[in-house]
């Protein structure tokens, strides 16, 4: 089986298992006990999260480790809007954010808060001159997507931060999940005061994300217990996930956008323009590891099934939406043309990937459309 | 950047008369010691100044990461070394004002040239190199007053020695240079603190601490290594002497009157430390004491534990707010140990109201009832001494990072 689903879930390196399962050996205490065997895995939980900040160039900053990417959403959104209430009540967001950070800004709006959602054009983009425009002094958060995980349009983060800074005093805050180890991800450079990163997205562990703040951002918790994690995530910290989480955003950290990556996803694109049937959502200049594509008047479910008895695994548009029949909110924001709507499809590599596999894809895309095409 | 050595100035010692080679073979063996994992490393000490070479890059950086906490260096500096060869000099100048923040600031050749055969004199030299640094970083701007870059350029017949960076030094004296004391060591904030102070002005020291158990655990021990393992960072190994104290602290409780008990017990304590103080050969003891801080430390309090010794009793803190002993000793890393909550011998039987101006007719009458020398003596020989050097980061860790 060829796997593209890696925008959904990666495989775990074998690196991070071994990691994990040695932590869960050796250092299983809680880091919260006294005792000697306590404290060695607080030693280590607090490695850990040095060496997550570290790998965002935000050292001084921290880390509230959460059960993944859509706790630390809710977490960043629900809880900074929260503490920093008294400033203003307005924050500012985008049409096709992640449902993690979408339904939590619906909450929002229920206890009282005003929230904008940035619109996009037809490549998924945002328009500075419409953020500025949204500005405004109660602006309290601004929270903006790195990467879309459907469609891999790359927001213009550090415009973006330059504008916030200058005009108001809000939280800036992006969903880095699809981005962290496909593009550079540092918190100094981009201007970021809070990003959300996923384990299982990197070659990592599910049910393990963080959310990573500048110093001095501190939101509300949205949890009560125990008051681990500084009392913003209460509940007994799992040491040997962080272990791994640390150890897989390590090994993808990277300082440019992956080359391979983007060379295949060329490959892929110059090969669907063949095509009159096939639209492709995903800018050019998207992310490098995610291709998004809609066939005109084909289901997107049809693709997937047939390109898997062919041996390779897509995906519709998004894994979080695909149990849902209707055409997801980022299909909508970005405008497609109602023929292309249901036939949605995305391509996304990950680091078991090879160049055959591409070629592959190729080949089958090929005799799909050849299929479809005399059907039509 | 690959820098060929480190450049170590001595600061206060180069004052010193006839004295100074003793403070130099000091610092010497401090930094030896601070650097004994790390193969590499030859040291070469001249008359103001040493000088460090490591073989491997990791070292240097290692060297680079440990040398701010050795007492008695003033500043140091990485030097970068090529051939005295002006376009050689002229390369590596680039290279080392490269790994400067350049923006905005000043700028300035310095130029010592104790090769006299070398073909260009200084001025020329100055100017060739100042120039073709300014070339390259247009956005310097030379000041001959105080500059915030000084790449400083001295030719030798080895080659040129090149550098910009001056990185500053613990300061103080070289532990171990002027005598060695013993430091009654409880676990709290002050006394590791009171260690440091005395340290940094060239005493060498071993540490006592009394420990109870079964009242006081292995973890409020393991705390007191950890905090003797971070003086030892200072640049000299420090050694610990753990006095099994239950005996004597039980029958303390029985023998005096509980708001007499402190007193007692500090007495005690005092004269244990004092006969190990003799043992080892110190001249001093050491309290992180701080007047008015709790009962045992009004200056009635103090007179009457002090009776019990003739030993000069240094305590460097005694006129210092808490808040500024918490600051230094977040500063010199020992606070995040000290506050680990673990009973310590001086809290387990602490007394409801202690008395602040304790009568010393009193406490001799209490503590003739009963004979304690026999106990002390027995603490004095039982004890534990841990010889803890700087246990180089041992790293489990990294393996699952």
């Amino acid at each position: 089986m060829i796997y593209f689903d890696n925008s959904s879930t990666t495989r775990p390196d074998d690196s991070v298992l071994e990691s994990f399962i040695a932590a869960n050996m050796k250092y299983y205490a809680n880091p919260a006990s006294l005792h000697v065997l306590g404290r060695e895995a607080e030693a280590l939980l607090k490695r850990s999260k040095e060496q997550m900040l570290k790998l965002v160039d935000n050292e001084s900053g921290e880390v509230i480790l959460t059960s993944g990417g859509t706790e630390a959403n809710n977490l960043a959104i629900l809880g900074i809007a929260e503490a920093y209430s008294s400033r203003g009540n307005h924050v500012i967001t985008t049409q096709i954010e992640h449902p993690s950070i979408m339904n939590a800004c619906r909450k929002l709006e229920e206890i009282g808060f005003e929230v904008d959602y940035l619109t996009v054009d037809a490549e998924g983009l945002i328009s500075i001159e419409e953020l500025e425009k949204k500005l405004r002094k109660d602006t309290i958060l601004v929270s903006i997507m790195h990467v879309n995980n459907e469609i891999g349009t790359i927001q213009p983060i550090r415009q973006c931060a330059d504008l916030i800074k200058k005009s108001s005093r809000a939280v800036f805050h992006s969903d880095c999940v699809q981005s962290f180890g496909k593009l550079p991800v540092s918190m100094e450079s981009l201007g970021l005061d809070a990003v959300t990163i996923s384990a299982h997205k990197m070659n990592g562990l599910k049910n393990s994300g963080a959310l990573l703040l500048k110093k001095n951002v501190t939101p509300q918790a949205i949890n009560f217990g125990g008051g681990q994690e500084n009392g913003l995530r209460s509940g007994t910290v799992s040491v040997p996930n962080a272990v791994a989480m640390a150890k897989a955003m390590r090994i993808s950290t990277i300082q440019e956008e992956r080359a391979d990556y983007r060379e295949w996803r060329n490959l892929l694109m110059d090969a669907c323009s063949l095509y009159e049937n096939i639209r492709i959502l995903s800018p050019q200049y998207g992310a490098p590891h995610i291709l998004s594509i809609s066939f005109k008047s084909i289901n997107g479910e049809v693709a997937v099934n047939y390109f898997q008895e062919q041996g390779i695994i897509i995906s519709t548009s998004s894994a979080c939406s695909s149990k849902n029949k209707s055409v997801g909110h980022v299909i909508e924001a970005i405008g497609l043309e109602n023929k292309f709507k249901n036939g949605v499809i995305r391509v996304s590599f990950g680091n078991t990937n090879t160049k055959d596999e591409i070629d592959e894809f190729i080949n089958v895309l090929k005799r799909f459309m050849e299929l479809i095409e005399r059907g039509m | 950047m690959k820098w060929k050595e480190i450049l170590i100035r001595y600061g206060e010692l180069s004052l010193k008369g006839r004295n100074r080679n003793h403070f130099v073979r000091k610092l010497r063996n401090n930094i030896k010691g601070a650097m004994s994992d790390l193969k590499s490393i030859q040291l070469r000490a001249e008359r103001d100044r040493m000088f460090l070479v490591a073989e491997e890059e990791s070292d240097m950086q290692k060297a680079i990461e440990r040398l701010p906490y050795i007492f008695g260096i003033q500043s140091f500096s990485p030097v970068a070394m090529c051939e005295a060869d002006l376009d050689a000099i002229k390369e590596k100048a680039l290279e080392v004002v490269g790994t400067e923040e350049t923006s905005g600031k000043t700028f300035k050749v310095e130029i010592k040239r104790a090769d006299k055969t070398f073909p260009y004199v200084t001025a020329e030299l100055q100017q060739a190199l100042g120039g073709h640094v300014l070339h390259h970083y247009p956005e310097l701007v030379v000041q001959m007053k105080k500059p915030d870059i000084l790449l400083h350029v001295d030719i030798r017949k080895e080659g040129a020695f090149l550098t910009s960076k001056v990185y500053k030094g613990a300061g103080g004296m070289p532990v171990g240079s002027n005598g060695h004391s013993l430091l009654m060591l409880s676990g709290g904030i002050d006394s590791p603190v009171a260690g440091y102070l005395l340290m940094k002005r060239g005493v060498s020291i071993d540490a006592i601490h009394f420990a109870s158990p079964p009242y006081t655990s292995e973890l409020a021990k393991q705390k007191v290594m950890d905090l003797t393992e971070k003086l030892c960072s200072f640049g000299a190994p420090v050694r610990l002497h753990v006095i099994p104290f239950t005996e004597l602290q039980q029958a303390i409780v029985q023998q005096v009157p509980d708001n007499l008990s402190m007193t007692t017990t500090r007495r005690m304590m005092l004269q244990i430390a004092d006969k190990v103080r003799e043992e080892i050969g110190a001249l001093a003891l050491v309290t992180g004491e701080s007047l008015g801080q709790v009962a045992s430390q009004t200056l009635e309090s103090l007179t009457a534990i002090n009776e019990v010794t003739s030993t000069p009793i240094l305590r460097p803190l005694i006129a210092m707010d808490k808040l500024d002993i918490i600051e230094l000793s977040e500063r010199i890393g020992t606070y995040e140990t000290s506050i680990r909550p673990y009973e310590d011998c001086c809290t387990i039987f602490t007394p409801s109201n202690p008395k602040t101006k304790p009568k010393l007719e009193k406490v001799h009458r209490f503590e003739s009832f009963f004979d304690f020398q026999p106990l002390i003596e027995e603490a004095v020989r039982n004890r534990e001494v841990i010889e803890v050097w700087r246990q180089h980061e041992k790293d489990d860790f990294e393996d699952l990072l």
